[in-house]
């Protein structure tokens, strides 16, 4: 269930292409489709001897080894899944920019929607608690009392 | 001589600072006058002799002094001058210098412009920050002193980190340390507030132009930070989600929060516990990324050299302050009495959304920047969070925001209608949709992402200038008329304007910068053209040049559309001997609604040289529409409400009524 | 504390627990990643062998005994650190050492070799794509492969006499039973 709802998420981002920064012009894929997942794909993986850049934006040995293997691994007909898959077979979870979906992240990808929930419904209770906290109602002699104070003409 | 005369003033400020945190909070409690009186004082004096140890470490770089080991470090003597200054806070030590003078400013600004605060707020207000004060200073004197010396001295620097030698740079540190350490002084009054049980209104009014202030200064300090990435980096790129990016805007999410909150409790007396609770986030995220940047807990292409032992000073230091803030609060929030009621539909009910979607935003990245960390402490599992992460949960939570900060300022205090709110965002809605249609018609139905983008902004720009609108009586009156509501126009409303349009700007900008960017890299010669968009660029020559400590390779480019040349373009790989390091110096043509972006990268091998062009269309709007909310910030900060200062009585009758005649 | 009361502690206690995890955190170095080819068979390859060497380095190496896989470079200064350990182990002849040489050049890794001593019963030359099969991101990296030819064991960083003392041979001789 969580499954397609991130999905539609991921969709939205992808939606979003951004160029790569350290791609060399000899690196590149001759199709433009297959060039374009290569990028897509490069998103996706992390540069490991680098801090926090993806293979795609880093100018590191490694990262420009990993760029080769990934667009070699797409001319030999893998998708994009298999190509980060066999990639995270070797490096681990760690290679990957976006947190695989397990037992371990869990608390991770629900965490935003559980604190805006766990949020909206300590709000709920609060407001709720306070309109009990409210004044009663005035009887029908308190509220003849209030008429006669307002209504001797004094303006607030 | 001046390296010892500054090393001395430390310890001097740290004395002062101990008595600053002791004494004015005694006199609070016993309502005694002389002991309070030592608040003001002492805060001008700890600002006076950090600034002493500041410029100290300041004159050290300017006169090349190598025999301070920080100097050594840092520093080389072909540095032009502006970047020998600027090294003193491009490493650890003299960076924390910079935070501690910072915190000592604030509270000499407190001293100086709180004559309208009780005494015993004020003494316990600066008596908190004197406790900071003391914490820092001891970690600076204890574990990163600045002023350690090299013997012997040796001859030349090991220099300055090239990608940091730059303009740009030079102002950002300062900006962004300006607005998380400015937030202390929010923290203070907060504690206080704590201290004394009691928040009032006037609370919210003294509390706001501090909040303001830092507020505005994280604005530009991280807009700042992400302008020099975009031109500096060599790539276009501007936000990476990085732990140390996330460790400023967490707090800048949360400051946000801050002052909208701070907004009901001035107006309606309500949500008192939950802005003091903010006060104490806003800050102890300041202090939670100063320990991810030099503690070494994380990864970051922005960590300074980690060392385990500052990050446990660090951390009890954190804890200190932060724990015993959560400590006092979870012992004397209860006690503060809760405030007027407002229907869930109403102005103060849309802050609150405002403020429960900001605080979602920032423990969503709070989250992805800390759960590497946690995971591998708890499982020891390694896991990466990266962009895809923050692009699929952080989107979501801002766009209801963004809907909803078009309604917000529609609706009025206590009880809203929405109907009728929406009804007036008519105009609004045209907008949105013409923007929506006007995008996948130009553009085609891939870009459904940035369609909806451009909604969003138009959706809010459209709200903001309507809200203006009807403020101003545009259309019901006479010009003249017009023109002078506009003149009384309370200046916060003012601000408001240019806060929430600037945002739109900004959105607008990231849309456009991130759906319809085009790439080129290829291997280019002398003599070669090259499209991209529509735009013809020629690369004529690449010749080496020397600067003061670097040589490069440098091209001559021509920039040009339908045969009309437009600009010249020069970018340059750089390379500096001392540092062993290169740095790129990037060509960008910007016409403020796009950038035409070159970077010469390295040669590659057969008389070519490897070049990356990229066209990016509408991110100056980002720098624009940051400087337009920091503008916003700027002019609400000069509301003549917040200056109920001297000539304390008099100003303070005619600013309480019209206040009252302002709601 | 009255009902309402405990839920003002919840930002406290959150603070609490997040600063535990600071300082556990601060002792775990984030440069070290675990490997996910521990107890899995040692990729398959064939490296041909610097000049002047007979024999490369391939996978049919690795089966029938325990094995020390060492990945190496003459660019690398903490290989440099390393190597007299790995003399000293290979002194022993406790266990074969072989090498991968990483992303080198042929001569200066042979005028490496000379220079520090050669403790690999084969040496072979890799130009990074092997490495990637084995999860090669740094040098030095070794790896212990047990009979089977499965990995067992990855070591990031420089070797130091106490790791090969503490860990390094008590898994060999473990793997041998």
């Amino acid at each position: 269930m969580i499954r397609p709802l991130l999905l539609a998420l991921a969709l939205v981002a992808a939606l979003l292409p951004v160029p790569a920064h350290a791609v060399r012009p000899d690196e590149m894929l001759a199709d433009p489709g297959l060039e374009a997942r290569a990028r897509e794909v490069g998103r996706e993986l992390r540069c490991l001897v680098c801090r926090n850049q993806s293979i795609d934006d880093s100018d590191a040995d490694l990262a420009h080894d990993l760029r080769v293997l990934v667009r070699e691994r797409i001319k030999a007909g893998d998708s994009n899944d298999q190509v980060v898959a066999y990639v995270r077979a070797r490096y681990g979870d760690f290679v990957l920019l976006r947190p695989p979906l397990e037992i371990g992240t869990l608390l991770l990808w629900g965490g935003p929607l559980l604190i805006l929930v766990l949020g909206g419904v300590a709000l709920a209770r609060f407001y709720r608690g306070k309109d009990e906290n409210a004044a009663p109602p005035l009887s029908v002699e308190e509220r003849r009392r209030l008429a006669a104070i307002l209504g001797d003409g004094t303006r607030r | 001589m001046v390296n010892e005369i500054g090393h001395f003033a430390l310890v001097l400020a740290l004395c002062i600072a101990a008595l600053q945190a002791v004494l004015p909070l005694v006199g609070a409690a016993r309502n005694d006058a002389a002991l309070m009186g030592w608040a003001r004082p002492a805060a001008l004096a700890q600002f006076l002799f950090v600034a002493i140890a500041f410029f100290a470490l300041m004159h050290a770089y300017a006169v090349s002094d190598f025999s301070l080991a920080n100097v050594a470090a840092n520093s080389n003597s072909m540095k032009p001058l502006l970047y020998k200054l600027t090294g003193v806070w491009s490493n650890h030590e003299g960076s924390m210098l910079l935070w501690v003078f910072i915190l000592a400013l604030f509270g000499a600004a407190v001293a100086l412009f709180s004559h309208n605060l009780p005494p015993q707020l004020r003494a316990r207000v600066l008596a908190v920050q004197a406790m900071i004060g003391v914490g820092f200073l001891l970690f600076i004197l204890l574990t990163s002193n600045p002023f350690l010396r090299l013997v012997p001295a040796p001859a030349d620097g090991a220099g300055l980190n090239p990608i940091l030698q730059d303009r740009g740079l030079a102002f950002h540190p300062p900006c962004l340390y300006l607005g998380y350490v400015g937030f202390s002084i929010s923290f203070c009054f907060a504690i206080a507030a704590l201290i004394e049980g009691r928040v009032d209104p006037a609370w919210a009014r003294w509390v706001r132009p501090w909040t303001l202030a830092a507020w505005c200064a994280l604005t530009t300090g991280i807009a700042m930070g992400s302008w020099w990435a975009y031109y500096t980096l060599g790539w276009g790129g501007w936000w990476f989600w990085d732990p140390v990016e996330n460790a400023s805007f967490m707090p800048w999410l949360v400051g946000t929060a801050l002052l909208h909150s701070a907004v009901v409790v001035e107006k309606r007396e309500a949500r008192k516990t939950w802005t003091i609770l903010l006060a104490i986030i806003t800050f102890s995220l300041s202090l939670l990324g100063t320990f991810l940047v030099r503690s070494g807990v994380l990864t970051s292409v922005h960590a300074f050299a980690s060392d385990p032992l500052r990050g446990v000073f660090i951390l009890l230091l954190l804890s200190c302050y932060t724990g015993g803030a959560l400590i006092l609060f979870a012992w004397r929030a209860p006690q503060l009495a809760g405030g007027g009621l407002f229907a869930p539909i109403s102005r103060e009910g849309a802050l609150v959304l405002n403020n429960l979607l900001l605080a979602t935003a920032a423990a969503t990245v709070l989250l992805g920047t800390l759960y590497p960390l946690l995971l591998d402490v708890v499982a020891h599992q390694k896991v990466s969070v990266g962009p895809p992460f923050y692009s699929m949960t952080f989107v979501p939570i801002m766009i209801p925001l963004l809907v909803a900060m078009a309604v917000g300022p529609m609706l009025p205090w206590k009880r809203g209608d929405l109907p009728a709110a929406l009804g007036r965002l008519k105009f609004a809605f045209l907008a949105t949709a013409a923007a929506a249609l006007v995008t996948l018609a130009a553009t085609g139905a891939r870009s459904l992402g940035a369609a909806c983008g451009l909604a969003l902004a138009a959706w809010l720009l459209a709200a903001t200038l309507t809200e203006l609108a009807e403020r101003l009586r545009l259309f019901a009156g006479p010009l003249p008329a017009v023109w002078r509501r506009a003149l009384n126009l309370p200046r916060a409303s003012w601000g408001m304007f240019f806060a929430h349009a600037g945002m739109a700007v900004v959105i607008a900008g990231i849309t456009g910068s991130t759906a319809w960017t085009e790439e080129k890299i290829v291997s280019g010669r002398p003599g070669q053209a090259f499209e991209i968009a529509g735009y013809t660029i020629a690369l004529d020559r690449v010749s080496e040049v020397a600067g003061p400590d670097y040589t490069a390779s440098r091209a001559d480019m021509r920039l040009l559309r339908d045969g009309r040349g437009i600009a010249e373009m020069h970018p340059e790989k750089r390379f500096y001997p001392v540092e062993n390091g290169a740095a790129t110096g990037v060509a960008i043509h910007t016409n403020l609604l796009s950038d035409v972006y070159a970077v010469i990268g390295d040669p590659d091998g057969t008389g070519g040289y490897v070049l990356r062009l990229y066209y990016n269309p509408l991110v100056p709007w980002i720098w624009l529409g940051a400087a337009a909310m920091a503008l916003g910030g700027l002019i609400s900060l000069t509301d003549r409400r917040h200056r109920i200062g001297a000539p304390a009585r008099r100003a303070r009758a005619s600013a309480t009524a019209r206040v009252q005649a302002a709601e | 504390m009255n009902k309402r009361g405990w839920i003002f502690l919840i930002p406290a206690a959150v603070f609490a627990l997040l600063a535990v995890g600071f300082y556990a955190g601060l002792g775990i170095d984030p440069n070290v990643l675990p490997s996910p080819l521990i107890d899995q068979p040692a990729p398959r390859f064939a490296l041909p062998p610097l000049q002047g060497d007979a024999q490369g380095f391939s996978s049919a190496d690795l089966t029938g005994h325990v094995s020390l896989v060492n990945t190496f470079a003459s660019w690398c200064a903490p290989c440099r650190a390393e190597h007299p350990v790995l003399n000293a182990l290979a002194q022993t002849k406790r266990v074969p050492i072989y090498g991968i040489d990483y992303k080198d050049k042929e001569d200066l890794a042979l005028a490496w070799i000379a220079e520090l001593g050669n403790p690999y019963t084969r040496i072979g030359a890799d130009d990074g794509r092997v490495g990637i099969d084995w999860g090669v991101y740094g040098v030095p990296e070794t790896f212990i492969v047990d009979r089977d030819g499965r990995i067992r064991y990855k070591h990031v960083g420089p070797l130091t006499q106490a790791d090969i003392e503490r860990t390094i041979l008590p898994l060999v001789a473990r793997l041998e039973r």
